[in-house]
């Protein structure tokens, strides 16, 4: 039989036992829907946790030196030599800079500092970035302007930062869940193009002495341009920041940082960071600069052992969802056994004007196809629904709570289509026996069949 | 009589089904020719064999022994599926419950087995059209086979069974369900179609009036045996 034919014959099959065929349909679509909405749940985190990962920098790279142990008495020997515990310093920025694959390698400059405006006062975490933060999703939107010039006495403020320097909001609050409600562009208006004084610890070289140095106060005059809407609670770890200033402007300043502590030959850094051209060559930088006897760490470490675990909840979820189809595929078989029974005599008129034994199992397997494919397809909808609800109410939740909007439930194409076709195999499975034993009938016997 | 080989060729055939310990010898060593074009009748009381050598005839059943050799293929050899393609194509049945598939309007149980055959669905309706309108139904092509009286469920089946040109039609008692007018109106035109489609028929009966009336040849079984064998003059 050609397979127009087949499926036209399949279909007016099934309609001929509505209810029946249309419950067992409902089975399988109710099957699909739960492996869906598993499924999409599970994507969807994954997909959250990743893209707030992503955020931070993907290309990025930590370097530190191998050991923060202060070299005891190892000023003298030359560390480079041991390849072991060298230190991080402006040559070895150089070489790092110069590997294939890296765009650049900064000093991480983060240090401590007070700022005041008007009668405000307040210590505050200071990150000095490099000019090519520029372009990044967190500066691009940026209200006011970007600094002028590297070299630039300039400073540029996360809102809730600026929130704080205009009295609207105290130190101590329940500061990130009031976020999302400050506007930038206002707090902009009235703080870009006035200045702050940021207070910090200068390192002054004593000339007279080798290596020595005295710890004094400094203080700058900084000329706020703009204002950052950072999602602050969404970067991680030493990315977090509330007040930027230019490298090239902060490295001016001599702020003492951590490891001037130690003695040491030359100036060297506490962490460098190291941006990769793509993130796909972060591993390739990351085996470079290990080699050259550093420690690296990148998101992608954390991100691939994350992936791992959701690999795994995915297929929790998975298995889940496919139960219920496994049960609806049971309602698959009795219903075509019984419509075996019913439709006994039918087969064997089938069989007496001529239909082969392919063409009765054909008539089954289609029908049984024809209600895994609709099943399929009102499974993915009905699925789709109800990761929304979920979507929906968890939403709600978060927003009583005081959070943002977030999307924990991704469909894509795959998903669906996998998931149409998924069914349609279950089905066909299921079609299997009740097929055979409709196409091993024996028509003289199915005939005497009232 | 004629010097061309038979259209049915049957050597001592055999149909035994096992019943409880006993076995039923449904055909019992039975052995005929019918000649192409012909009109055999098949009488006998029930029980005679004369259904089971009809299915044995039309590829339905396999028998037991002996050998069944319809236009030079012996039945008993086929396969599976080249059995199922010897109903579609050289045997047409008539039965005397006409099945008819209820679900089905009577164009889509008379183009059914041009489906099997794999006809393309604008030919397939055309000729199924034709052949209602041949046994005078053309005009309730889409009523479904409850809306018919027996007659003219049988006539439709009658169409049905013609549809891929046969060269064999089988009938199995098909006035059995039918008042004796209407019966005589099915004969009519199951003869008419062995005059101008030139097919052998072999029909299953009990009433011996009827063969008379209409069949070229009688055959009488008893207890699965072939009991007497005449020709006859049709009376038209």
């Amino acid at each position: 039989m050609k397979t127009p034919d087949l499926l036209e014959l399949a279909t007016r099959n099934l309609r001929e036992s509505k209810l029946r065929n249309s419950l067992t349909t409902v089975g399988i679509s109710v099957g699909v829907a739960s492996l869906v909405s598993m499924l999409s749940l599970g994507i969807g985190l994954q997909r959250m946790i990743s893209s707030r990962l992503e955020r931070v920098g993907f290309n990025l790279l930590t370097v530190a030196p191998r050991s923060n142990r202060p070299p005891m008495g190892a000023n003298d020997t030359l560390p480079s030599q041991s390849g072991e515990e060298r230190p991080l310093d402006e040559n070895a920025r150089r070489e790092i800079e110069k590997l294939p694959g890296v765009a650049e390698a900064y000093p991480d400059m983060r240090f401590n500092g007070q700022v005041a405006y008007n009668t405000v006062k307040f210590n505050h975490n200071v990150v000095a970035v490099p000019d090519s933060v520029r372009s990044s999703d967190d500066f691009n939107n940026v209200r006011g302007s970007f600094f002028s010039s590297p070299a630039a006495h300039e400073v540029l403020l996360e809102k809730s930062v600026a929130a704080e320097l205009l009295g609207k909001q105290g130190p101590g609050k329940n500061r990130p869940l009031e976020n999302a409600a400050l506007n930038a562009e206002a707090l902009a208006k009235d703080l870009v193009g006035h200045e702050l004084d940021l207070s910090y610890i200068e390192r002054k070289d004593a000339p007279d002495q080798k290596d020595g140095y005295s710890v004094v106060p400094g203080e700058v005059k900084l000329k706020i341009v703009g204002v950052a809407d950072i999602d602050v609670q969404a970067r991680y770890g030493d990315f977090r920041g509330g007040i930027f200033i230019p490298l090239p402007m902060a490295e001016t300043l001599h702020v003492l940082q951590p490891g001037d502590l130690r003695p040491k030959a030359v100036p060297s850094y506490n962490f460098l960071i190291v941006r990769a051209t793509t993130s796909g060559q972060v591993q390739k930088v990351e085996d470079a600069v290990k080699k050259m006897g550093f420690n690296v760490q990148s998101i992608q470490d954390v991100m691939r052992s994350l992936k791992q675990g959701f690999a795994i909840f995915d297929m929790l979820l998975g298995v889940f969802g496919s139960l219920a189809l496994t049960v609806a595929s049971i309602g698959i078989v009795n219903t075509l056994v019984m419509a075996i029974l019913e439709r006994r005599r039918e087969i064997g008129i089938m069989k007496a004007i001529g239909a082969s034994d392919a063409d009765v199992k054909r008539v089954f397997f289609a029908e049984a196809g024809a209600m895994g494919v609709v099943g399929g397809a009102i499974g993915v909808a009905l699925g789709w629904l109800i990761g929304r609800i979920i979507n929906f109410g968890t939403n709600v939740y978060l927003e009583r709570q005081g959070a943002s909007h977030v999307e924990i439930w991704y469909v894509s194409w795959w998903l669906v289509a996998g998931a149409i076709l998924f069914s349609l195999g279950v089905s066909l499975a299921a079609g299997w026996y009740p097929a055979s034993r409709a196409s091993r009938l024996d028509p003289v016997e199915a005939l005497r069949y009232q | 009589m004629t010097p061309t080989p038979p259209a049915v060729h049957i050597e001592n055939l055999t149909r035994h089904f096992p019943m409880g310990t006993s076995t039923v010898r449904a055909v019992d060593g039975i052995s005929l020719s019918v000649a192409a074009g012909d009109f055999v009748a098949l009488l006998g009381p029930s029980g005679s064999g004369k259904s089971s050598l009809l299915n044995l005839i039309a590829g339905l059943d396999r028998p037991t022994g002996g050998s069944v050799v319809v236009h030079g293929k012996d039945l008993a050899q086929l396969s599976r599926n080249d059995l199922a393609a010897y109903r579609l194509r050289t045997a047409g049945m008539v039965f005397q419950s006409f099945n008819l598939i209820p679900t089905m309007n009577l164009l889509e149980n008379v183009e059914l087995p041009m489906r099997f055959a794999e006809v393309d669905r604008s030919e397939r309706q055309s000729l199924a059209r034709q052949a209602l309108e041949r046994v005078g139904l053309g005009g309730r092509i889409d009523h479904r086979p409850t809306q018919l009286s027996g007659g003219e469920q049988q006539r439709v089946a009658i169409a049905r069974a013609l549809i891929n040109k046969p060269k064999l039609l089988l009938a199995d008692e098909p006035t059995g369900n039918l008042d004796s007018r209407t019966g005589a109106e099915i004969l009519k035109i199951i003869g008419e179609c062995r005059t101008s489609l030139g097919m052998t028929i072999i029909m299953v009966t009990h009433e011996r009036a009827l063969a008379e009336q209409h069949a070229r040849r009688m055959i009488f079984l008893a207890d699965g045996k072939l009991t007497d064998d005449k020709e006859n003059t049709p009376v038209q």
